[in-house]
């Protein structure tokens, strides 16, 4: 029998080879733990699948990166013939056409890191001392540096401190800050949601972590009624300097009540910032300002970035302000907008779209509330053209609105109608195929601004 | 009648806790008058019957303390000590209004005073107070976070989610039900199953009593012996108040609920009154020291209203001040 690297979490695409627990010629029974394999999210145990012999280790223990089914074992299971170990194919998953699969932009040629890197706006004419980190690290050291330089400042949401954080993003926190500082919540949004945001009222600076911002609904009422509107109907006596972060929009297959973005819900509301940040350089200094920042500030990450790698600083004063938006690629043919995931759904669109001799600007929003209007004008004034893309549902949303904004500040300059692609209005489906289909896709991306651009 | 008084005050400060009552009660006349004349607008919830809860809570408060709660707050706020002009000057929705016109009779704070209001929203206020008590902790700060509810909130969701995490995390909280017996037009016979509110709490580990909330030194008593509880425990404590509202749950209230035979009934019982009785009775307090605060009272009363009155409506550019700092 053959022991295949299991996917153990719904996001894995490879993991590490830790440690094995068992030699060739080990008897095993089913359930002895074999290895120890380390997942975008956490180590985890392979169990043995059957009882027998372990007749071949595969791979060796301190391999990285080995792709999900990758044969890493090979088990005698009691009566099975060996000649039947090698028979059988290993079983591939049917395949979503090859269109749909829509690879992040570090497996395609652009990368986020090198237009990071081109990018004037991101070095702030400093000279930073960088590390390439993914966005999960960059999010753990934002979180550090602040605890560090202000004691106001702790951490509470749903499994952060013992479990280590459901996606990582909190390892360690606790042994370094202590349970005083970094909180484990029962599963209670509603009323741990309302604490941290009395403990702000009463100054301290609370960051609460939803597991994903589709538990946030359940506390909807304390985020827009309590956080988001207190400055203004206290006359400017009480702020709420808190920060609510956490994963948004879909990651993998998890279904209609665990994929949603909801930045339209947020952005709607006076009196939130909104922050949705597409790369792990502008994820630390972004998350960094919003932990100063005296509003209430809706941070939501996406899942599929945390493991995606940038350049990140290293110092402590490295900042990203609130409200400034990112040109991360400068063209002159048509303006495309993106925040968060989007920007790579954007990227991944960018060989097909240069291939039609398009060359366009693409502008990371970063900050979605304030919105950086001057960057989006100025941008749409030169190129005459603009495409929105987002995640979340179509109607009513996010995106209509830019194209409101955008229609009314920029009508002379206008050569097209505004397209947006955005998430349809479905709530998630779970079948690989329909989930991609419900998201926005290279083909739409492209059909776009082919349809801006005047281009059959 | 006669009337305890464990707490050994003095005649002067049983006399300044009368002249709390005494304010709370001719200022929630006021307002009605004014709503009545079209000067206060939207919703405006009376204190008017429930005045003893709050001066015998606030006989047991320190003056570093907090306290917050829902949208019956105008007795709450004067309570804490705030300049009723600036009160009055937010019913009338005008510039010198305490949130300078833009938060209206439920949205009222101030931190000098430590009162984070004033919420609207029914139950919401619960797990914002548990938080400020959980700051109260975090800082090693001597302060207890009073956090008010009224029976409604004991039937929302939220409010048993703050129960558990003030009991868990062991917060310096007293959480005080203003049992009124109505949630709006509903009954608390209507609206909630099983025995007494308060007891909803204990399954939490929450330590709690009733008391009669229309009497000043059995609510005073038991705020005591509360604060002694928190301080020496280092938990919550929750205590449920008798008591009544003497006018409807809003202006707009016809009060077709309850029968005017039990209004007047339980106004026999009035707060106010069997204060002042007592003070005369027990305390042997001279009529004439009590005319004299009255009278006082009255004519401050009347300045109020002129303040809030002759108050100009907040500039124009004030809609857009104060959504961000």
């Amino acid at each position: 029998m053959k022991i295949l690297l299991p996917a153990l979490s719904p996001t894995m695409e490879t993991g590490n080879l830790v440690k094995w627990l068992v030699k060739e010629g080990d008897s095993v029974v089913s359930g002895d733990i074999l290895a120890e394999i380390e997942t975008d999210k956490a180590t985890m145990e392979l169990e043995s699948p059957d009882d027998g012999k372990v007749e071949k280790i595969l791979v060796k223990e301190g391999t990285e990166n080995i792709s999900v089914n990758t044969e890493i074992a090979l088990l005698k299971v009691d009566g099975e013939e060996i000649e039947e170990i090698t028979e059988k194919p290993i079983e591939k998953s049917p395949q979503v056409s090859s269109n749909d699969s829509e690879p992040l932009s570090s497996e395609v040629n652009i990368s986020m890191n090198s237009l990071l890197n081109q990018s004037k706006e991101n070095s702030g004419g400093k000279n930073w001392s960088e590390k390439e980190i993914s966005m999960r690290e960059a999010l753990n050291q934002a979180i550090e540096e602040e605890m560090k330089l202000d004691k106001d400042v702790f951490l509470l949401g749903e499994e952060v401190a013992e479990y280590d954080g459901a996606y990582k993003v909190t390892q360690g926190l606790l042994d370094k800050f202590g349970s005083k500082r970094v909180l484990d919540t029962p599963i209670s949004e509603h009323g741990f949601t309302g604490l941290a945001i009395g403990a702000a009222m009463a100054g301290l600076k609370p960051i609460c972590e939803f597991m994903t911002f589709n538990f946030s609904m359940q506390a909807i009422d304390q985020i827009v009624n309590s956080a988001a509107k207190s400055l203004y109907m206290s006359g400017g006596e009480i702020n709420v300097p808190i920060v609510f972060r956490g994963p948004n929009g879909a990651a993998a297959r998890v279904g209609a009540q665990h994929s949603q973005c909801f930045i339209s819900w947020f952005s709607h509301i006076p009196g939130l910032i909104v922050i949705a940040p597409s790369n792990a350089r502008d994820a630390k200094g972004l998350l960094k300002s919003s932990i100063r920042n005296p509003n209430p500030v809706v941070f939501l990450e996406h899942e599929l970035l945390y493991k995606e790698k940038t350049n990140v600083p290293e110092e402590n004063d490295f900042l990203i302000p609130i409200g400034k938006g990112n040109l991360i690629k400068e063209g002159k043919d048509v303006t495309i907008i993106g925040f968060s995931m989007t920007v790579q759904r954007i990227l991944n669109a960018l060989p097909s779209i240069e291939k039609l001799g398009i060359s366009p600007d693409i502008i990371d929003l970063r900050s979605i509330k304030p919105l950086d209007e001057e960057l989006i004008y100025n941008s749409v004034k030169k190129t005459n053209r603009a495409v929105i893309v987002e995640d979340g549902f179509g109607s009513t949303s996010f995106g209509s609105h830019l194209s409101y904004l955008i229609q009314s500040n920029c009508f002379d300059f206008l050569d097209s109608e505004i397209i947006k692609v955005s998430g349809k209005d479905v709530p998630m489906p779970y079948a690989e195929n329909l989930e991609k289909l419900a998201l926005p896709n290279t083909d739409e991306i492209v059909s776009a601004v082919k349809k801006v651009s005047y281009i059959n | 009648m006669n009337k305890k008084n464990k707490n050994n005050f003095t005649n002067d400060q049983l006399l300044k806790f009368y002249e709390k009552m005494f304010l709370i009660r001719k200022f929630e006349e006021k307002a009605a008058q004014l709503y009545g004349a079209g000067k206060i607008g939207g919703f405006c919830h009376l204190y008017i019957g429930q005045e003893a809860v709050v001066i015998g809570i606030l006989s047991s408060i320190n003056s570093e303390d907090t306290v917050i709660t829902a949208y019956r707050d105008h007795g709450h706020i004067l309570a804490r000590g705030v300049d009723p002009k600036l009160v009055m000057a937010e019913l009338t929705g005008r510039k010198d209004g305490i949130s300078k016109g833009k938060g209206g009779s439920m949205h009222m704070f101030s931190k000098a005073n430590r009162f984070y209001g004033g919420h609207g929203i029914v139950g919401a206020q619960v797990p914002l107070g548990v938080g400020i008590g959980f700051a109260h902790k975090y800082r090693n700060e001597k302060k207890i976070s009073r956090v008010y509810l009224g029976d409604g909130a004991m039937s929302n969701g939220q409010v048993f989610e703050a129960f558990n995490l003030a009991s868990l995390w062991e917060l310096p909280v007293l959480f005080i039900i203003e049992n009124n017996k109505y949630g709006m037009g509903t009954s608390i016979g209507r609206s909630a199953a099983g025995g007494e509110l308060y007891e909803r709490a204990t399954v939490f580990g929450i330590k709690g009593e009733k008391v009669d909330g229309m009497n000043f030194f059995d609510v005073s008593e038991s705020a005591i012996r509360a604060r002694e509880y928190i301080e020496k425990n280092s938990k919550p404590y929750i205590i449920e108040m008798d008591t009544y509202r003497f006018r409807g749950h809003s202006m707009s209230d016809p009060g077709l609920y309850r029968t005017k035979d039990e209004v007047n009934k339980m106004k026999e019982i009035d707060p106010v009154l069997m204060m002042k009785e007592t003070l005369l009775n027990d305390y042997k307090i001279q009529e004439d020291t009590i005319k004299d605060i009255e009278s006082d009272i009255k004519k401050q009363i009347k300045d109020v209203e002129k303040f809030s009155l002759e108050s100009p409506l907040p500039d124009l550019k004030e809609l857009y001040t104060e959504v961000y700092l």
